[in-house]
């Protein structure tokens, strides 16, 4: 077993690497992925070891890019789509909304489009406005749709996989204020015996809270979680990985051992995951609850300038806060 | 350079047939590319474009040295800006190196009443528009997200999605006919800056097609830098990109963007018709990006050194300064001063900039709703709160 240790944006570059040599069927398309390796430097060397047909730099439309990847797709190509930042796949959001997720049901099911469309997102580097958002609910809104995000380079690297070989049009959120953090990856392991693409998972055991996160935010939790132990509290942190289906079954299992239930995620309160969340949590571990399903969540306001951003985004201190509450109650 | 008429004259009407004949730029090589100063200095009295339309300028000594002055501040300043990213001031810069002619050019030919949609690059522009240069800096340094007034200055807020701008200049255009502010002199006319990048995106395209449609007041301004980020302009179209209007149904051009004068001429042109009532056109502006896309753009990867030697022997600052000497126009004295202007213009931004606070916190709750919102003001309380509870913490 080779594990090696990468960043969180090497996983993925790995990821893709071993996912075109795998499948000559796999293509990747995008704006600037290939001599320059994308603005992030993800699919970096990609288009000079597998040429231009295999990596192909797009002209700058993303309709054009999902378009013609649906087109691809039923012609039998695995179209791995870049979108360069989150704040721009709405050009593309009508082909992804009305065509993607849709093309499967409208066929009957004699069509599928097995296309991954990866996104760079959130907030927490710096950057200018269209660049830090966490448009995730509204593909979670869309059936016919999978979304998932990773939150560390072990599951970057095998989730970009699975997500590549699904015959299902997935939502790839990557999460990139941790595109530079470092982790071990267990480059030989088989695919077909990794974790599943489509399941939460405990990252964190403990009894006292159960605080569930996704991408960019199980760091921010785990860091929590570590501080909560100094003052005796064991808090239980659940990746949830997926976000289209939801895999509730192990946070319901968690929240009727804990009794409280913390849901982060840096995507605007209103309407979005958390709301979700709390509602099935509610419906299904009413009787275990001590305190009322709790929200840390981005504000209900257009993502804020930059020098702003650190109160804008659920932090240590926000999550701590609200397990504080949650035991308040 | 005054705003009002710098006494241009372009050939009205653009079915007109060229009134002299046709005098082509010694050397220009491209016959496609109107130009009316060579990469070496040298004045081209009058030049008829493909459109049919013969372009001259006719500018004072005066007006001469004030587009020089211009090129050589809007330079200074953007370099002062991306000097200001590389110390960590600016969480990022799209300098607009390379491309102060066309930006230089379009805005000077821009009157008073003219509006004008920018995308993220045109500190140029906005600069001719009387914006106070620091104004784009708060953007980038992350401390506001535009802060100027679009309606006073005519210079909308700068626009990071690509193409959309094209459209919102459409609309504008639109209204600016329906108001009946088109038909003479005194009509209104719209500019919309855009990339080559952005001639792909699908709002691109609808917008020539309705400002066609609709024979809006208003000028496409494709700066052809040749590169969207690291991507060349073969990944983006076959023919030149000038030549697209006709299939929308109105004129394109395509102009040496490194020139100042040309850049002018064919865009003062373009807007007079759209003024009077004459509908849209297309200038493309051949240029070419000198620096990196943006501060965190490596050009290396996909460029190579020849190509932007090539480019630096047809600089917009060089040829004008090689015009007025040749011309006398301008003695040693001049340029220094003009240099020590642009100096001290810089150092000027670079200790405001310096100098620019961070925002309130509390002020992300500001003008999410004009009507406001009881649901955000009670979040917005909250986080005061929240906030107020780390006061005295040491946090
Ligand atoms: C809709 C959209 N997609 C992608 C981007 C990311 N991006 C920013 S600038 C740029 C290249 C733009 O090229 P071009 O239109 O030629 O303008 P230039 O920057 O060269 O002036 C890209 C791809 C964006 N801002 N908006």
């Amino acid at each position: 077993m080779t594990t090696e240790t990468l960043t969180l944006g090497k996983a993925l570059n790995t990821g893709l690497r071993r996912a075109l040599e795998n499948d000559p069927k796999v293509v990747i398309m995008g704006e600037d992925v290939g001599k320059l390796g994308g603005v992030f430097r993800i699919t970096d060397g990609l288009q000079k070891d597998f040429g231009d047909q295999r990596v192909i730099d797009t002209p700058l439309a993303e309709s054009g890019i999902i378009g013609t990847a649906v087109g691809l797709a039923i012609r039998g190509y695995r179209p791995v789509c870049e979108i360069q930042f989150d704040g721009f796949v709405y050009p593309a959001y009508d082909q992804i909304v009305s065509q993607v997720a849709k093309m499967h049901y409208r066929s009957r099911g004699k069509l599928s489009i097995p296309m991954v469309i990866r996104i760079p997102y959130g907030g927490g580097i710096g950057a200018v406005e269209h660049h830090s958002e966490s448009p995730e609910a509204y593909f979670a809104h869309t059936a016919g749709l999978k979304v998932v995000s990773c939150a560390n380079p072990q599951d970057a690297y095998v989730m970009i996989q699975q997500a590549i070989a699904s015959d299902d049009p997935i939502v790839f959120l990557e999460p990139k204020r941790r595109y530079w953090e470092k982790g071990p990856v267990e480059l030989d392991a088989p695919l077909d015996q990794a974790y599943p693409l489509h399941a939460a998972r405990v990252v964190r055991p403990g009894t006292a809270a159960t605080v569930l996160a996704y991408g960019p935010m199980v760091r921010t939790c785990l860091d929590a979680a570590t501080a909560a132990a100094e003052d005796g509290r064991e808090l239980e942190v659940v990746d949830l990985r997926t976000l289209s289906p939801l895999d509730l079954a192990p946070v319901f299992e968690s929240v009727r051992r804990t009794g409280r239930c913390v849901v982060v995620h840096e995507a605007p309160g209103n309407l979005g995951l958390g709301a979700e969340i709390a509602a099935r949590v509610t419906e299904e571990c009413f009787y275990s609850l001590e305190a009322p399903v709790l929200r840390v969540t981005g504000y209900d306001t257009p993502y804020p300038a930059a020098r702003v951003e650190e109160e804008y985004l659920p932090d240590l201190d926000r999550v701590l806060d609200a397990v504080d509450r949650a035991f308040g109650w | 350079m005054a705003k009002g008429d710098p006494g241009v004259t372009t050939t009205r009407g653009r079915r007109a047939a060229p009134r002299s004949k046709r005098t082509t730029a010694k050397g220009a090589g491209d016959p496609e590319l109107v130009q009316l100063l060579t990469p070496e200095g040298e004045r081209i009295d009058s030049v008829t474009g493909p459109d049919g339309v013969e372009y001259r300028v006719d500018f004072t000594d005066d007006e001469y040295r004030g587009l020089y002055r211009d090129l050589v501040l809007v330079r200074k300043l953007d370099a002062e800006a991306t000097a200001l990213q590389r110390q960590g001031e600016l969480g990022l810069w799209a300098s607009l190196l390379g491309q102060e002619a066309a930006q230089v050019g379009s805005g000077r030919a821009l009157r008073t009443q003219d509006m004008a949609f920018p995308t993220y690059r045109e500190h140029g522009v906005l600069y001719c528009r009387g914006i106070d240069p620091i104004m784009p800096l708060g953007l980038f340094r992350g401390v506001d997200q535009g802060g100027w007034d679009p309606n006073e200055f005519k210079f909308n807020m700068y626009t990071i999605v690509i193409g959309a701008q094209t459209l919102h200049a459409t609309g504008y255009a639109m209204g600016v006919a329906m108001d009946g502010k088109t038909g003479g002199d005194d009509g209104e006319a719209v500019i919309a800056y855009f990339g080559d990048g952005a001639t792909s995106q699908g709002d691109v395209n609808e917008a020539f097609v309705w400002s066609s449609v609709f024979n809006a007041p208003l000028v496409f301004f494709c700066q052809n830098n040749q590169y969207a980020i690291s991507e060349p302009l073969e990944r983006q179209t076959r023919v030149p990109l000038y030549r697209r209007a006709a299939g929308f149904g109105f004129p394109g051009v395509r102009v040496d963007g490194n020139d100042v004068l040309a850049t002018y001429a064919v865009t003062r042109h373009a807007l007079d018709n759209a003024r009077h009532g004459q509908g849209p056109s297309l200038i493309e502006a051949y240029t070419y990006r000198m620096g990196a896309h943006t501060t965190s753009d490596d050009p290396t990867r996909y460029r190579i050194a020849s190509e932007v030697e090539a480019w630096q022997a047809k600089d917009p600052i060089a040829r004008m300064k090689a015009f007025l000497e040749k011309q006398q126009l301008a003695d040693a004295d001049f340029f220094a001063s003009v240099d020590e202007q642009a100096k001290a213009e810089s150092v000027h931004l670079r200790e405001r900039v310096l100098a620019m606070p961070d925002p309130e916190p509390v002020t992300m709750f500001d003008h999410v709703y004009p009507g406001g919102s009881p649901e955000l003001d009670e979040q917005r309380a909250q986080f005061a709160r929240y906030q107020a509870s780390f006061e005295g913490s040491g946090h």
